[in-house]
Parts: structure tokens; C-alpha cells; sequence
């Protein structure tokens, strides 16, 4: 396509990310939701107990209400596709649309079972039913692949080549999934999904609990929850070790955005805080060495900065500096409450009492929503100026059509609109009583 | 049929199955809108909710079905499309939106007056997206949409006499669809009043959507020459000829209380309209662009179409059961869980105090081995597998001891 001219990118971006970030903790829902309310459902199978059939049942609705939110929101994502960026897919909807046309069907899976078991509660055999959730938790996991197998390909384009512009020799196939660059992408947000999901709901019945609600019901559906979160952070530790070394190993130029290193050198230090200045983190507080190894596991090692890379093939570096930090820090605060809560878990076999430890816990939830996004922004705009890393930039994918303000704003008041009234329907579930036999059942 | 036509007959499906489906919960909507107030109109909404709410997901993912495989298999006519079209699909997916959020919404609402505003509210997204695809699709029939990143008229080229044609008459087909389905749920269910009043609703539709389309002709005729010719004259004729018939069976299958058989020709009256549109056009796909010249490379379309078979092999058994389980109503209830519960704790939960915690830290430093200090490949996949392994090992000897199934000896008696 020729090329054009558009006033409003950063607005299109803005819109982009705008969508995705409204998007992206639904999809947490849509990945971790459907195994916790199995794993309550089958503790019912297995015991006959009717308060796991109530915490399911009750878990389902809200399971259902924020499914259609993510049903609609990711509709959107698919128009902006073509939207915001039809340049983008024009020239390389050959090489990377599989992945979506895939996750079509994964989508397909998921409403057509989501509907069967929100349906089918009362009208299935108890173990049909259990069964029909199977492909809701499925489909998660194989949606979430495919659609990163797509972010995978534009931080690490292969599986085609360019002529004049164009893209020619296409192998679809290998380029989404035979891509070395996706994997690591994939676990990490796999987790993020549950420590998303798994912290904003015990972030709900921690709230309960300060506020005086705390029977059998609720300590049960606070502890499933928070036992995933709490599992998941750590090695979320791990996990995104390892994608910093990947991008180190693909990526130098957003390994520096990270870290803002303005010049190449040996033993690079991390700095903590601070700004990003003329090649230079300010304020920061500096620890020698530490990104040579964390990066190379070699406290020697040489660094590639920024200046391998002329100034306009470089990310915004404090937009990316602060959202991996932003992100480093829940995501390390998150994994000293998990270690908190099992350290409770061990020496006193129950859960920790502390108010202190369900206030941090009431600010977990939110705050992974958080790490979330910056998480993305710090692969994304750390792509940045690249919507296919290297290959072609974000100012020509974005469309040629006008009006970028004016559907950015109507699209902000109705995510707003939509936020407000997902709020009002969980508190209205969240209000809805407990069955009589449930609340008096045990009072610790 | 070409390896490059293929995928187009893969959306154009979908497409029909969205128009069918979609449309039944637009033209649900419609009905909600127009329902009025009082005791009557609440059972019209309620019925209209209850007969769409199990499905409404699954039938809203045909349209991101059909988008996904024209951007993989037709990348520059999407790319044109999507860039020209934008004003119209943009305010479609607002409807989406909007329409999804009646649906979340209603899941919380309790009092009448809350389901009526909800209803009316959101309902108008019915109108506005169906309107707005038609709008779009007849934008793309009259070849108002160049090659081109917004190479066409941002405005005209949906805003015309083809276009509002096609927006007008995909409202009001959505309605008729919408009606005759409702219709049949409620005869199912065997609540005459509804049946009556639905029934009434989608004669009057029909006849409605039948003059649309008849005046529509004209329309085209003036507005749109090649897509006339196609389908008076050319190979469109089929499709044309097609919707007559099933429409006009329709009528009369609602008409003689036929329910079950009209959901079919209904179905088919819409589809036959879209394959007839396809006919019409055949081999054009955009104005310059043949279907040809706008198919991606071989490599893509061979796996667009192993992947949507394959999918298709999955997607039509479970919609199959979805809509099996609407319309039938149960599958085997009556066994009852509790009557046996499980005898033995599980094996997890019996490991659990002892062996699991350390096997879970055992996974746990082979993860760290594996992932953080190994730099191979290979490594990084064990160490994924070790520490996965680890938090499904970790999970049932970490759960408060309270929590986990006990034997069900006690439970039972307890809460039973």
C-alpha cells in the first residue's frame, strides 16, 4: 500500500493501547477463571459439600459477566486491526493472520462450552457438567498461545522475506510457531494470568474480611485463589529472568530501553529509579555489574546501549524504563506476599491473621493489574518504533483515514462506560446473599 | 473452485452464519426495543433474553471469524476495506460493545425497571450494527472502496443509495430472523401467548424485509449497475431466485404454524441472498482487484484452509451441543452427586503432608537449574516443565489443610 500521511499516530497508539489495556486483564479471567471454578467444582464432586457448588455456582456468574466484557473488547481489537493499522496487515496479514484465524476457533471453543456451563448448571448431570468447563480452560490456554505466537512474530519477524517492500515467500507456520522468540512471551503471560486472577479475587474476599466477613465461605474462596497467586509469583520471578535474557539475546536495543543505557560497555550496572537523560540514567540508584550478569550471567560482560542504533530507531526510554520497573517492583512485592502467606502457612497451618497481611493483600489485586499493563507496555513501546521489529515502522502501518481523535474519545467514554457497569454488576453479585446454611455453618 | 477462492468461501459462510445467528440477536434486540412497557412487553423481553443470552458469544464470533481469515488470505482488500470503511465499522463495534454490556449487565439486574432500562439502553445497539455492516458491505458491493490505505471517500462510500439499501434491509432481515426464532423457542416452550405474538411479528417482518428487498432492486438498478446486472442477470440470479422461495416458505411455514421448519428456510432466505451477492460479483473482489490478485501466497492459504477444517471438525459438534442443550433443555439431569460421593481422599491429598511439599521443592530447584543458571534452549524447556510442575505439585499441600476434600465420612454428616 503507498504510503501516507497521518497527524494523530501517537493518538492511534494511544487508542491501541488504550483497547489492549482495557482487553488484557479479561483475558487473565479467561485463562485462570475457568481452572480455579473447576478445581471448586470438583472439590464439590469429590465431597458432596454444598459450599463448593455455592462458591462455584456464584464464581460462574461473575466468570459470565466478565466474559462478555472480554467477548466485546476483543471484538474491538479485531477491528482496530484493520482500523488503526491496515497497512500492517495489508502488507503482512499473510504472514502473522493464521495466529488469529486460530485463535478464532479457540474463541469459538470457549463461548460456545462458556455457554454451556453457565446454562447447564441445572440441567447437566454433575459430571457432564464438570466436563464441559475442560474446553473452557483449554481454549484459554490455546487462545492466549496463538495470539502471542502473532507478538512473538513482530518482536521477532522470520518466515518470509521482503521484496520490494512487499512480503514474498510467506511460511506461515514456521513464522508464528516455529518462532524462537514466542515461548518465553507465552509463560510469562500464562502465569500472569493466574497471579492477575488469582490476587483480584482474593483481593475481593480480603476486602470482606476487613470489613468483618469471614466464615468457612469466604476463607475458602480467599485461600484457592491466593494459593495460585502466591505459587505463581516466585517463579514469575524466574520466568521473567529469563525473558530479560532473551531479549538481551534478540532485542539489545529494548534490553537498553530497560535499563537506560545511553552507551555499549562492560560490566553495565542496573540502575534502580531515576531518569533517563541524555544517555544517562539520573538519580538513580546504581548497582555495578549487575546488568552484564543478569543478562549475560557474566558480571563482565559487554552491553549494547542505545547508541548502536541511530536516534530514530530508538524507544521513548523513560516510558519504557519506568513500566519494567514499575513492573519489577509488584512483581517482586507480589512474590514476597506469596512467600509471607506460605512462611504463615508452614509454622501455624492456617492462614496468616495479621490485618496487615489482608491489607497488603486487598492492594495485591489492583496492583498486578498494574504490572500487567506496564508489562506490556515495556514490550511494546520497547519495540517501538518497529510494529514488525525492523522490518516496518509503526508510522507506516497506521491507517490514512481521518478522524483518529473523535473515535478515540467515543471509544474511551464507552470503556468507560463499560468499566462503570462491569463495576456495578460485580458489586451487585458480591451483594447477592449467601444461602442462611452457609453463613452460620462455621464460625472459627 | 481455486486454492486462492477458497478461503473466500470460508468467510463468505461465516459470514452467512453470522447474518443468520448475529443477526437473530440483533433483531432479539430489535424487539426488546420496541417492546413497549407493562407486564407483556417485560415477558417479550424476558423470553427474547432467555432464548439468545447461552448463545449471543458464540454467535458474535463468526464476524471475528470472517475478519481473521480475510486479513490472513486477502491482506491488501482487508487493508483497503477496514482503511476506507472505517467510520461505519468503527460505529459497528461500538454496538458491539454496547450490546455485550446489556448482556453483562443483565446478569446482575433483579427488578423489572432495571431489565427495561438495560434493554432499551443497550438495544439500540441493534439497530446501529447491523445497520452499520450493511452500510459497509454495501459500500464494498457498489465498488465504493479503492485499493488503498483510505484510498475512498470516507463518507460516500457508505453513505449512499446501496448502502442504506443494505444497512435498512439487514435491520430489518435481523428482525424477521430474530422473530421467527423466537417464535419457535416460545412454541417449544409451549407458552402461547408469546407464539402468538411472535408470530404476528415475524409475518409482518417478513413482509416488511420482502417489500425492502423488491424496492431495493430499483436501487440498485440506479445506484449500483454491475452488482444489478450480476444478480438480475448474471450468475447472481441463483441467489436471488433462492431467497424468493425460502422467504415466500417462510411466510408460509409461520403461517401454518410450521415453527421448526421456518427457522431453516428463514436461514437459508439470508444466506441465499449473500451467496447471490458473491455470485454477483465473482471474480471482482474490490474495484481492480480481483479475488486472485488479492489472495495471499500458497503457503498461507493451504494453512488457512487446513486450519479452519480442522477447526471446523471441533467447532460444529460442540455448537451442535450448545444449541442441542438450548432448544432440548437437559442432558441426562437427574443424577445426583451427592447420593455418591467419593469414598477415598485423593491420592494428592494423602501425599500431601509429607512427600508432596518436598517433591514440590525438589521441581521447584530443578526449575531454577533448568531456566535461570542453564543458557540452553532445551534447558529453558525443562526448567519451564520443572517449575510448572512444581506449582501443581505445591498447590494441594499449600492450600490451608482446612480446605482440601476431606474424608467424606465426616464432611458429609456435618453439612449434608
Amino acid at each position: 500500500m503507498a504510503e501516507v500521511h497521518q497527524d494523530y499516530l501517537l493518538q492511534a497508539r494511544q487508542m491501541q493501547a488504550l483497547s489492549f489495556a482495557v482487553h488484557i486483564p479479561l483475558v487473565c479471567f479467561g485463562i485462570a477463571f475457568p481452572a480455579l471454578v473447576l478445581f471448586v467444582e470438583w472439590l464439590y464432586l469429590r465431597t458432596g459439600d454444598e459450599l463448593y457448588r455455592t462458591l462455584a455456582k456464584r464464581w460462574t456468574k461473575v466468570m459470565a459477566a466478565l466474559f462478555a466484557a472480554g467477548v466485546v473488547t476483543g471484538t474491538i481489537l479485531s477491528f482496530e486491526m484493520g482500523l488503526l493499522w491496515p497497512a500492517f496487515t495489508a502488507s503482512f496479514g499473510s504472514v502473522f493472520g493464521l495466529g488469529f484465524a486460530i485463535e478464532g476457533f479457540s474463541f469459538f471453543m470457549e463461548a460456545i462450552f462458556i455457554g454451556i456451563y453457565i446454562y447447564g448448571w441445572e440441567r447437566l448431570s454433575p459430571r457432564a457438567h464438570f466436563a464441559s468447563g475442560i474446553p473452557i480452560a483449554i481454549a484459554g490456554f490455546t487462545g492466549s498461545l496463538t495470539v502471542i505466537s502473532v507478538n512473538g512474530w513482530m518482536n521477532h519477524p522470520t518466515g518470509f522475506h521482503l521484496r520490494e517492500g512487499r512480503a514474498v515467500d510467506v511460511h506461515p507456520v514456521q513464522a508464528l510457531f516455529g518462532n524462537g522468540y514466542f515461548w518465553h512471551e507465552l509463560v510469562h503471560m500464562y502465569l500472569a494470568g493466574y497471579i492477575v486472577t488469582g490476587f483480584l479475587v482474593a483481593t475481593a474476599y480480603a476486602v470482606g474480611r476487613l470489613r468483618g466477613r469471614w466464615g468457612r465461605y469466604e476463607r475458602t474462596a480467599l485461600a484457592i485463589p491466593l494459593t495460585v497467586a502466591a505459587l505463581c509469583s516466585p517463579v514469575q520471578v524466574l520466568v521473567g529472568d529469563w525473558n530479560g535474557r532473551e531479549v538481551a539475546r534478540t532485542q539489545p536495543i529494548k534490553l537498553a530501553a530497560f535499563e537506560g543505557l545511553g552507551q555499549t560497555r562492560r560490566r553495565a550496572p542496573v540502575h534502580v529509579l531515576g531518569w533517563y537523560k541524555d544517555g544517562r540514567v539520573e538519580y538513580g540508584i546504581p548497582i555495578p555489574r549487575l546488568l552484564s550478569l543478569l543478562a549475560y550471567h557474566n558480571p563482565n560482560a559487554t552491553v549494547a546501549g542505545l547508541d548502536v542504533v541511530p536516534a530514530d530507531e530508538r524507544p521513548p526510554v523513560n516510558v519504557v524504563r519506568i513500566a519494567f520497573q514499575t513492573m519489577v517492583g509488584i512483581g517482586s512485592f507480589l512474590a514476597v506476599l506469596g512467600l509471607v502467606y506460605f512462611a504463615a502457612r508452614w509454622r501455624h497451618k492456617r492462614l496468616p491473621e495479621s490485618p496487615w497481611f489482608y491489607r497488603a493483600l486487598a492492594l495485591a489485586g489492583p496492583l498486578s493489574v498494574v504490572a500487567l499493563i506496564c508489562g506490556w507496555v515495556t514490550t511494546e513501546v520497547g519495540r517501538q518504533p518497529w510494529v514488525v521489529y525492523r522490518v516496518m515502522r509503526t508510522a507506516d502501518a497506521v491507517t490514512g483515514a481521518g478522524g483518529i481523535p473523535i473515535g478515540y474519545a467515543t471509544l474511551a467514554l464507552v470503556y468507560l462506560a463499560l468499566a462503570l457497569a462491569v463495576a456495578w454488576i460485580l458489586r451487585r453479585l458480591a451483594r447477592a446473599p449467601l444461602d442462611p446454611a452457609l453463613v452460620t455453618a462455621e464460625e472459627p | 473452485m481455486h486454492l486462492y477462492e477458497l478461503p473466500l468461501l470460508f468467510a463468505l459462510i461465516g459470514l452467512a452464519f453470522y447474518t443468520v445467528l448475529g443477526g437473530a440477536d440483533f433483531g432479539a434486540g430489535w424487539w426488546q426495543l420496541t417492546a413497549g412497557t407493562g407486564r407483556d412487553a417485560a415477558s417479550i423481553r424476558n423470553h427474547a433474553h432467555r432464548a439468545v443470552g447461552p448463545v449471543w458469544e458464540a454467535n458474535h464470533v463468526w464476524l471475528i471469524f470472517v475478519l481473521t481469515v480475510v486479513w490472513t488470505a486477502y491482506p491488501t482488500a482487508f487493508g483497503s476495506i477496514a482503511s476506507t470503511l472505517s467510520i461505519p465499522l468503527f460505529i459497528a463495534a461500538v454496538g458491539i460493545i454496547f450490546r455485550g454490556t446489556a448482556y453483562a449487565l443483565r446478569a446482575g439486574a433483579s427488578t423489572a425497571r432495571e431489565l427495561r432500562a438495560i434493554d432499551t439502553t443497550f438495544a439500540l445497539s441493534s439497530i446501529l450494527t447491523p445497520f452499520a455492516l450493511g452500510a459497509a458491505v454495501g459500500g464494498i458491493a457498489s465498488y465504493r472502496v479503492p485499493v488503498g490505505n483510505a484510498a475512498g471517500d470516507p463518507f460516500s462510500s457508505w453513505l449512499n443509495p446501496t448502502s442504506l439499501l443494505v444497512g435498512v434491509l439487514a435491520v430489518a432481515t435481523a428482525a424477521y430472523i430474530a422473530a421467527v426464532f423466537l417464535c419457535a423457542d416460545a412454541a417449544r416452550l409451549g407458552e402461547r401467548t408469546l407464539e402468538r405474538k411472535f408470530r404476528t411479528r415475524a409475518l409482518a417482518a417478513g413482509l416488511v424485509s420482502g417489500a425492502i428487498a423488491l424496492a431495493g432492486v430499483a436501487v440498485l438498478r440506479s445506484d449500483a449497475q454491475p452488482l444489478y446486472h450480476g444478480l438480475v442477470e448474471g450468475k447472481g440470479r441463483i441467489g436471488l431466485f433462492a431467497s424468493i422461495v425460502a422467504g415466500s416458505a417462510t411466510l408460509a411455514l409461520v403461517w401454518f404454524k410450521r415453527y421448526e421448519a421456518s427457522r431453516y428456510t428463514a436461514a437459508i432466505a439470508v444466506a441465499a441472498i449473500i451467496a447471490g451477492w458473491a455470485l454477483a460479483q465473482s471474480p471482482v473482489f474490490l474495484e481492480g482487484l480481483t479475488v486472485r490478485e488479492a489472495a495471499a501466497g500458497r503457503d498461507t492459504l493451504v494453512a488457512v484452509t487446513v486450519a479452519v477444517l480442522a477447526g471446523a471438525a471441533i467447532l460444529f459438534p460442540s455448537l451442535a451441543l450448545l444449541f442441542r442443550l438450548v432448544l432440548g433443555g437437559d442432558l441426562g439431569r437427574g443424577e445426583s452427586v451427592a447420593e455418591r460421593p467419593a469414598q477415598a481422599r485423593s491420592l494428592l491429598t494423602a501425599l500431601a503432608p509429607g512427600l508432596l511439599p518436598r517433591l514440590a521443592i525438589a521441581c521447584f530447584v530443578a526449575g531454577i537449574g533448568f531456566l535461570t543458571v542453564a543458557d540452553a534452549a532445551w534447558a529453558h524447556a525443562l526448567g519451564v516443565f520443572w517449575l510448572f510442575a512444581f506449582i501443581v505439585a505445591a498447590f494441594p499441600a499449600a492450600l490451608p489443610p482446612d480446605l482440601l476434600p476431606a474424608p467424606i465420612k465426616n464432611r458429609s454428616r456435618d453439612h449434608g
